[in-house]
Order: C-alpha cells, then sequence, then structure tokens
C-alpha cells in the first residue's frame, strides 16, 4: 500500500483519525475533571446532611441541613474553637497584607536590580536566586526560638500577626520573577525621560513603573494571597493558644481534632466552607492564574 | 545608546538609589530568614529540652554538645545522657523512607500524566473547544487548602461509619467493621491516599509548566515532523521529549525538593494530632513532620537539639539539590561568551604587555 496511490482518499481517513483521536482525548478529560471535582461534590453532599441523615445510605443529591450542621457547629460546646467568620477575617487580614507588601516590595527590589547599576547589584541578584529554594521546614526552629525572645526588643512576638505578615516583604521568588519580567518588557528609556522631566526617583517608581507593571503586580498579588491564605504552617508556630487569632486552615485543624463524639455532619460543614472563599477567587480570576502559572511565576 | 562615559556617569551618580531600593528586601530577609537559618544551625550544636533545662526566656539549651545530637540522629549510637535520643535515630530513618516512597509514588504518575495531558493540550490537530475551561479544573486542587483537603479526604474515606466510603459499605447498618485505611498503624492504604492526594493536588500545576515549556519549541518542528508522516508518538519520543529535557529534569529536581518538604497534607489527613504529634499515621509520617514534632510538641519532650540536627541535614539535602537545578538551568551561552570574553581579554592584556617589552 503505497501512500502515493492512496493520497487523494487518505486526506478523508485522516480527518476521521483526527476525530477519533479528539473524541478519546476528550472523554478522558471529562473523566480527570471529574476525578478533580468529584471529591468536593461529594464533601458538598455530605455537608447538607446531618450524621443522623447520612447514615440512612449515601446518595448523590443533596440534602436539606446545611443550615442545620452550620447551628450544630455553633451551638455545641466542643465546636468552640470553631468560629467561621472571625476565622475568615483573621485569614483575610493576613493574605491581603502579605499580598499587598509582597508585591509591592518585590516590585521595588527588582526596580532597583534593573534599573540602577551599582557595585553590589550582581552579588544582590545571586543572593536572591540562592536563597530561593531554602525550606521553610528548615528554618523553622529556630524562627520559633528567635519569636520566644525576639532578639534586641526582648519580648515574644508569639500570638501576633508581626511574624506572619513583615516576612512578605522577603519573597525572592517573587522578585526574581518581577525581575525577569521588568527586563523583558519594561523600557528603561521611560525613567530616562523621567528623569530629564524632573520626576525624583520614587516618584518615577510609583506613577511610572508600577502602573506599567500592572500585570505582573496582579498575578504575583493573586499568587501570594493564596499561598498565605494557604500557609498553615507558619500559622501555627506564631499563633499559638490565642483563639481570637486563630486562621481559617487553623480552624479546621482543630475540628479534624475534635475526639469526643464529634458531628460528622458539622464536621464536614466546616471544611466546605473553609473552601469557598478561595475557590470562589479563584473562579473569579482563574485566567490571570493559569497565565501566571505558564509564566514560571509560582513554585512554593 | 550612551557612551561608556555617560553610563559611567549614571551609575555614579544614581548607584545610592538601587541600594535603597533593594534595602527594605535585605533587612527582612535578615531578620526573619536568615537569623532563624543561623539559629537553627546553632541549636544543632546545643542540647535537647530536658536534659538542658531552658535557662533563660527563649528556647533551647545552651549546653554545646558539639556533633552529639548528628549522631545520634544518624547513627544512633550515643553514650550517657545521650544515649536516650538514640530511638530518634530509627524514627528519623523511618521518616526519611516514608518521605522518598510518597515521593516517588506521588512524582512518577504525576509526571506522566502531567505530560501525556501537556501534550494533549497542546496538540494542534486535536480540536478541543473548552480547553481553558479544563484547565481551569485541572488546576483547582492547588488552590484549595491543605488543611482542607486533607479534612475533605478523611470525610471520604476516614475510619469512622460516617465516611463515605463506610456510608457507601453500610457498615454502621450492618455492623461490619468500617474500612481502616486512615488509621494510625495503616501502612500502604495510606501511603497511596496521600501520593493519590499530592497527584490530585499538583498534576494540574505541572501540566501547565510543561505546557509552556511545550509552546516554547519552535512550531516548525512539528510541522516538519507531520508533513514527513512521523506518527504522534514518533513526534513525541523524537521531539518533544528530547527538547523538555532541561524543564523535565527542573520539575524534577524541584519537586524532589518539595517533597522533602511534604507536610500538611501528612500531618493533618488523621484523626487529629496532640501538641507532640500523637495521632499521625506513622507510615505517613515524613520529615518535615519529624523535624515539627520535634521542636512544637509541649515542654517535657521538646528535643530542640535533634530537630536542629534533623533541619541541617534537610538543609544539606536541598543545596545539594538545589545546586543541581543550578546546573541544569544554567544559561550555558551565556558562560561560553562570559568565558570567550575573559579570554579575549587576558588575551590582549598579554598582547599589550608583551607589546610594550617589544617596544
Amino acid at each position: 500500500m503505497s501512500r502515493k496511490v492512496t493520497y487523494a482518499n487518505d486526506k478523508g481517513g485522516y480527518q476521521t483519525q483526527v476525530l477519533i483521536k479528539s473524541i478519546a482525548i476528550y472523554v478522558a478529560l471529562i473523566l480527570l475533571t471529574l476525578v478533580c471535582l468529584l471529591p468536593i461534590y461529594l464533601l458538598f453532599v455530605q455537608a447538607t446532611r446531618t450524621s443522623v441523615e447520612s447514615l440512612k445510605g449515601f446518595t448523590l443529591i443533596p440534602g436539606g441541613s446545611l443550615f442545620k450542621n452550620f447551628e450544630t457547629l455553633r451551638s455545641k460546646s466542643s465546636y468552640e474553637m470553631y468560629r467561621p467568620l472571625i476565622g475568615l477575617k483573621n485569614s483575610m487580614i493576613i493574605a491581603l497584607c502579605c499580598a499587598a507588601l509582597t508585591v509591592f516590595f518585590s516590585g521595588m527590589t527588582a526596580y532597583g536590580l534593573v534599573v540602577y547599576d551599582f557595585k553590589l547589584k550582581g552579588p544582590a541578584f545571586v543572593f536572591i536566586i540562592a536563597v530561593m529554594m531554602i525550606p521553610t521546614q528548615v528554618t523553622s526552629l529556630g524562627f520559633t526560638s528567635m519569636l520566644t525572645d525576639f532578639p534586641i526588643i526582648h519580648k515574644s512576638l508569639l500570638n501576633s500577626y508581626i511574624p506572619l505578615i513583615v516576612p512578605a516583604i522577603a519573597a525572592p521568588a517573587i522578585v526574581f520573577f518581577m525581575r525577569q519580567y521588568m527586563l523583558s518588557s519594561f523600557p528603561l528609556d521611560i525613567i530616562e525621560a523621567a528623569r530629564i522631566d524632573g520626576s525624583g526617583e520614587f516618584r518615577t517608581f510609583l506613577t511610572i513603573s508600577i502602573p506599567m507593571m500592572k500585570p505582573a503586580f496582579a498575578v504575583q498579588a493573586i499568587f501570594a494571597f493564596i499561598q498565605k491564605w494557604n500557609d498553615y504552617y507558619t500559622q501555627s508556630l506564631v499563633i499559638v493558644g490565642d483563639k481570637d487569632k486563630m486562621t481559617l486552615p487553623m480552624m479546621v485543624k482543630a475540628v479534624m481534632n475534635i475526639k469526643n463524639d464529634p458531628d460528622y455532619g458539622a464536621n464536614n460543614f466546616a471544611v466546605f466552607f473553609s473552601i469557598i472563599p478561595v475557590t470562589v477567587v479563584y473562579i473569579i480570576l482563574s485566567r490571570f492564574i493559569i497565565g501566571g502559572v505558564a509564566a514560571g511565576g509560582v513554585k512554593e | 545608546m550612551a557612551t561608556a562615559a555617560q553610563s559611567r556617569i549614571k551609575s555614579v551618580s544614581y548607584a545610592k538609589y538601587g541600594y535603597i531600593f533593594i534595602l527594605p528586601f535585605f533587612i527582612v530577609y535578615f531578620v526573619f530568614m536568615l537569623y532563624p537559618l543561623i539559629e537553627t544551625f546553632r541549636l544543632a550544636f546545643y542540647g535537647n529540652g530536658f536534659t538542658d533545662v531552658v535557662a533563660k526566656k527563649g528556647i533551647g539549651g545552651h549546653n554545646f554538645v558539639g556533633f552529639e545530637n548528628f549522631k545520634a540522629l544518624l547513627f544512633g549510637s550515643c553514650e550517657g545522657k545521650f544515649s536516650n535520643f538514640n530511638a530518634n535515630h530509627s524514627v528519623f530513618f523511618r521518616d526519611f523512607k516514608n518521605t522518598i516512597i510518597i515521593w516517588i509514588g506521588n512524582f512518577i504518575p504525576q509526571i506522566s500524566l502531567s505530560l501525556l495531558l501537556a501534550v494533549w493540550f497542546t496538540d494542534l490537530n486535536v480540536k478541543m473547544p473548552g480547553k481553558g475551561f479544563f484547565k481551569v479544573v485541572m488546576y483547582m486542587p492547588n488552590i484549595i487548602t491543605a488543611a482542607s483537603v486533607a479534612g475533605l479526604y478523611f470525610a471520604l474515606l476516614g475510619p469512622s461509619h460516617y465516611s463515605v466510603i463506610n456510608l457507601l459499605l453500610k457498615t454502621k447498618e450492618t455492623g461490619a467493621d468500617p474500612v481502616k485505611w486512615l488509621e494510625m498503624n495503616s501502612v500502604w492504604p495510606a501511603r497511596f491516599i496521600i501520593m493519590f492526594i499530592q497527584v490530585w493536588m499538583w498534576f494540574g500545576n505541572t501540566m501547565i509548566m510543561l505546557m509552556s515549556g511545550i509552546q516554547g519549541i519552535n512550531e516548525s518542528l512539528f510541522e516538519a515532523a507531520e508533513i514527513d508522516g512521523a506518527s504522534s508518538s514518533q513526534t513525541f519520543w523524537r521531539i518533544t521529549l528530547p527538547l523538555l529535557k532541561t524543564i523535565m529534569v527542573y520539575t524534577l529536581l524541584t519537586s524532589m525538593i518539595g517533597g522533602l518538604q511534604m507536610f500538611d497534607i501528612p500531618y493533618m489527613l488523621n484523626k487529629g494530632t496532640d501538641l507532640n504529634g500523637n495521632g499521625i499515621i506513622t507510615s505517613c509520617e515524613t520529615v518535615a513532620v519529624f523535624i515539627y514534632n520535634k521542636f512544637h510538641g509541649n515542654d517535657t519532650s521538646k528535643l530542640y537539639g535533634i530537630s536542629g540536627a534533623a533541619s541541617v541535614i534537610l538543609f544539606i539535602i536541598t543545596a545539594i539539590l538545589g545546586a543541581l537545578v543550578f546546573y541544569v538551568q544554567r544559561d550555558k551561552d551565556a558562560i561560553e561568551k562570559n568565558r570567550k570574553r575573559k579570554q579575549a581579554i587576558k588575551e590582549a592584556k598579554r598582547r599589550a604587555k608583551g607589546g610594550g617589552f617589544s617596544i
């Protein structure tokens, strides 16, 4: 069967081949979509039924006790740790402050590294790259030790938001990303022009370069927000015992920790509720987020 | 184009702003990250909680013990008062083994799946409406808080009669034993569940990274292959994969570094842990959990020295992997250029010198 002879007909055959392949891929993708979404849906179903109702047998149709589970959470004494609105507020404060600080100061650092020429520019950049991969887990012992008796001021910074928010100023990975972005798409001539027009260096940064870097800032702000929102590890190191300062992930953990007679309907509601905020943010901003990952923006 | 003289003036007059702009980053970095790192290293050489009572307000011992913590951890062969810590040796190695098993069991399926999906998504021939939707859905598990993911899977697969799996099996009704995959001494079922969760959480991320890698490959190569009649598997093995090598190695190494830090899911996928970390499924306890438990426990069991030593070991492994990342990612052309430039300068200097002598 030589190709030459059948070429004219092959066109049709080729098309069907592509069609079959497309359908096969499509089916596989739909299955994967189910794998991604089904666990979340099952949790939702469980959250809408009390534990007694759920014993009647499992169905995929949600029940009507979502609110009842919420009431159980609020009234049952073993769930006093779980105060979703306070957790939501605390997580929000931390994540928003961190996102703002991270993008502003990372942008500033990257700007300093790209725009100016100075002796330590090279070493500073090498340093930032080198520390990018140090895991949090390695520093956490020293971090806790430092917080219990903070050097110089000799005060405990445990149960305070300072150690959760201020470190956001130094985000090596985001500085790296911003620098790459500036190098590729920031015209340095414009700074020269601003100087000639008499603009000070900080004013140039604030009023000219930040607006121009908006896309990069937006993407990195979203990532910083999500990352800090999810950062149970650091939060559990810093917030020890102060119930008013607990964040949403910590409350989820507290609910899972309940030993005597947990109400599974309430548990499921608690977990489900904690998924909602970040999922909503994600769905609204998903286009940016996917674009940001593709640009190599994140690697925790 | 600025002349050499102009740029020299520029660098002289504005250099200080460069320092000012990068200063906040470095101050905060030194205080909140570098100092803790040094403190961790220091504590690794000092005594542990209950042999060396906390003297000042800060934590950690004040007895310098040299390499005893490392010896106890790595060889378990300490004598005298340090023999207490020999038990940590086997736990540390067990946790290391767990970490590696779980990492391998998550990485291989993850990279295969991500690669397959990335190839599908970038295939020019496959008509695929709703591509964006699939990408969004597949990345979604990555943004959910790990604590919630643990809670989610515990609600589905946990050992209580009320978890979805046991509701499906009607264990409460029939009085049968509930499925106990996530009980403390469960080994492979628990590991498989954690591997699955890790794949579930991360394959979307890896897929998108690989996709941008494939999109970086010159399109005409694929077109040429197609015209020459290459099948899709030939295109994959002969073009896509070899050209993706760098990004694949990068993914491998960063995933290894990430795998060594695996904490949230192994720590939280259980009935609940107390301050000392009791309640964790032992077959899933990772190195990061080990470090955390040793210093985050309550006062009687705080082993700062052991925890510090384990941190230092983890740091060294990470540093080696990190160095490999740089080696792989290095810009070969730039290095070659730099080398040539230096050589040329040397050559010029030598010639100038030689010239000086000859005249």
